[in-house]
């Protein structure tokens, strides 16, 4: 069914309106971690550890991979994009920002009352935002009903969902892998943020999960393992997933929670906390 | 003599007739579709009908993401599990985002019986009512159950609404009229009202009967949707009627009595009475036994009124 091309939605489907090259995604991929900066200093709180480690994957989805239309953000043919580890959400709404779904100028209002950019995702008040997260292990099951309904209606489209590692701890997580393999649904992608840290310290020390691989194989998924924050794997991987049929895909993106920002990578202090304006300042000037 | 009849089946019947009609009514299940009757939608649309096997939390989720893609989604399970198991899926993916997802849970209550306290969902009524955005219909009998859950498939947004295990007496007719968070009062009195649902709606029409013939004139109300709760009808019968009692297969907190009672407080306080399960569990035995041991019976109401009709 998912292999079935639509003659319709050829000319708008079939590709991604930014088309960035590398380089491109490079230079954006520095502007995107400014803003995230930015915009959490400003507000004085969030989560700049897993926004970071995030950034390029998502930036390689809507600036080169997906089908979709930021003037149009309800049109039924996009790809979908759920972030399930939902605290990365200033990643989310930079990218959002930067592909014209709001004014850039909207970010430096995250997490003011009346805001539109709230601390956590709100499917119903951010046009772009596909999901209400927050409350992590959610996102793969939200996006198991996506994935299904495009099955149902014979539509072409892709769900990628972004899942951090320590969020691989949730019990739903597995119930969700469990079940995407058995609805074969190749027309979804999830992408593991592997940053190998969690809230509170190292995964490995707080909840191993590893072996991370074998444990997606041995739940049915075709599994792909990448550097994510090289955008000629990242793009390599999500081409690749297009390409498996009869089962879902997961890409295990070996990440540094922080990158970028010199004294915030590997650093599990700046997992939830905001950088002092003078620490602000330091970082920017390492992304110019 | 009383007909019973089968609110889970009116709803697996009813479920056909939603699917032939709309292309879009897709149905999820836990592993329980031959208990909720769910099994009879997918006999007929089975590329519509999921069953997520025992995983009621990713269940939600993807009933979530159906609704999201525009499907008018019915996910079905025991009431305990389709509250307790998934309350942060139901609050975080259904009811912030408003979505339209109808839990239609069987199993209700007390009246699960010989399963015991594990399998009695007796929080289930509290916790949906305290999601915004969740209507929650407790049906008094096969007919309403049709007429509720094709209201919920016409109505965009979130519901839940909670049926029974046992087969239940039958109330209506077929032309009964329906409207969601419009109560129906099936007996006008003047000395005191009770407001019932569910199954406790039957046992408070034979109470009223009953306590007819000691002179008390009962108005007895079938409170379907708990939420909204139809506030007039509430006035209406504090200020014309002087007493409420109210009764529910529920805990004390949080159902229908602490509902109306809210109502009553701050618009027409009058002497109130509950019949409802106290800050307990119950356990194993035969439907009739529980709800015996636990008051939830037509003499227990018929105490409830004589008592707080002495408070008038
Ligand atoms: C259900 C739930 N429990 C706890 C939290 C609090 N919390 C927020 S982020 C986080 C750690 C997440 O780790 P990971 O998924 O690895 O994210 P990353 O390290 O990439 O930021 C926790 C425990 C939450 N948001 N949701």
């Amino acid at each position: 069914m998912s292999n079935r091309i639509k003659v319709a939605s050829q000319d708008s489907t079939h590709s991604n309106l930014f088309d960035l090259s590398i380089p491109e995604l490079e230079e954006m991929s520095r502007k995107l971690r400014r803003h995230i900066i930015t915009m959490i200093a400003t507000a004085g709180s969030g989560h700049p550890g897993g926004s970071l480690s995030a950034v390029d994957i998502i930036a390689a989805l809507y600036f080169k991979i997906m089908h979709h239309d930021p003037h149009n953000p309800g049109w039924e043919e996009r790809d979908r994009f759920i972030l399930s580890k939902g605290h990365g959400t200033p990643a989310l709404y930079a990218v959002l920002a930067e592909s014209d779904y709001f004014p850039v100028e909207e970010l430096t209002t995250l997490r003011k009352l009346d805001s539109r950019l709230q601390g956590h995702t709100d499917r119903n008040l951010t046009p772009g935002v596909e999901m209400s997260a927050g409350s992590l292990g959610q996102g793969l099951s939200f996006g198991i009903g996506i994935a299904l309904a495009a099955k149902l209606d014979d539509r072409d489209y892709q769900t990628y969902i972004l899942l951090g590692d320590g969020e691989c701890e949730e019990g739903q997580t597995w119930e969700a892998a469990l079940s995407a393999a058995h609805f074969k649904l190749d027309n979804l992608t999830v992408a593991i943020d592997r940053n190998r840290q969690q809230l509170s310290g190292w995964t490995r020390n707080i909840m191993d999960i590893e072996p991370l691989n074998e444990k997606w194989q041995a739940f049915g998924w075709h599994t792909i393992e990448i550097d994510g924050h090289r955008f000629n794997q990242v793009l390599a991987a999500f081409e690749e997933a297009k390409t498996i049929k009869g089962k879902p895909t997961v890409i295990i993106a070996q990440t540094i929670k922080g990158k970028g920002v010199s004294f915030m990578e590997n650093n599990v202090e700046f997992h939830g906390k905001a950088p002092t304006l003078e620490e602000a300042k330091r970082a920017l000037k390492e992304l110019e | 003599m009383t007909v019973e009849a089968s609110t889970r089946e009116a709803y697996g019947r009813t479920l056909i007739e939603l699917g032939r009609q709309n292309k879009d009514i897709v149905v999820l299940d836990a592993d329980l579709s031959l208990s909720t009757m769910t099994h009879l939608f997918a006999q007929e649309f089975p590329e519509r009908f999921f069953d997520c096997g025992l995983e009621e939390q990713n269940m939600i989720g993807i009933a979530a993401g159906l609704a999201a893609s525009g499907k008018i989604v019915f996910a079905s399970s025991f009431a305990v599990f389709a509250s307790c198991r998934c309350f942060d899926q139901l609050r975080l993916c259904v009811s912030q985002p408003k979505l339209n997802v109808k839990i239609v849970a069987t199993h209700g209550g007390i009246t699960v019986g010989e399963d015991g306290t594990s399998h009695h969902a007796i929080e289930d009524l509290s916790l949906y009512c305290s999601l915004p955005s969740f209507t929650v219909i407790v049906p008094a009998d096969a007919v309403e159950t049709t007429k509720a859950v094709k209201a919920a498939a016409a109505t965009y947004g979130p519901f839940y609404i909670r049926l029974s295990r046992p087969r239940t007496p039958l109330i209506y007719h077929e032309d009964h009229h329906f409207i969601v968070g419009k109560s129906i009062t099936l007996r006008r009195g003047k000395d005191v009202t009770i407001i019932a649902l569910g199954i406790m709606v039957a046992k408070a029409l034979q109470a009223a009967q009953k306590l007819a013939t000691q002179g008390i004139d009962s108005r007895v109300i079938d409170m379907h949707t708990l939420n909204p709760l139809d506030e007039e009808a509430i006035i209406k019968a504090a200020s014309q009627t002087g007493a409420i009692v109210v009764a529910e297969e529920h805990l004390a907190h949080g159902g229908l009595g602490s509902r109306v009672a809210q109502i009553v407080a701050k618009e027409k306080p009058v002497p109130m009475a509950f019949v409802n399960l106290k800050d307990q569990y119950a356990l194993s035995g035969k439907p009739e036994e529980l709800l015996r041991r636990s008051g939830l019976t037509t003499e227990g109401i018929e105490g409830a009124v004589k008592q707080v009709v002495q408070k008038k």
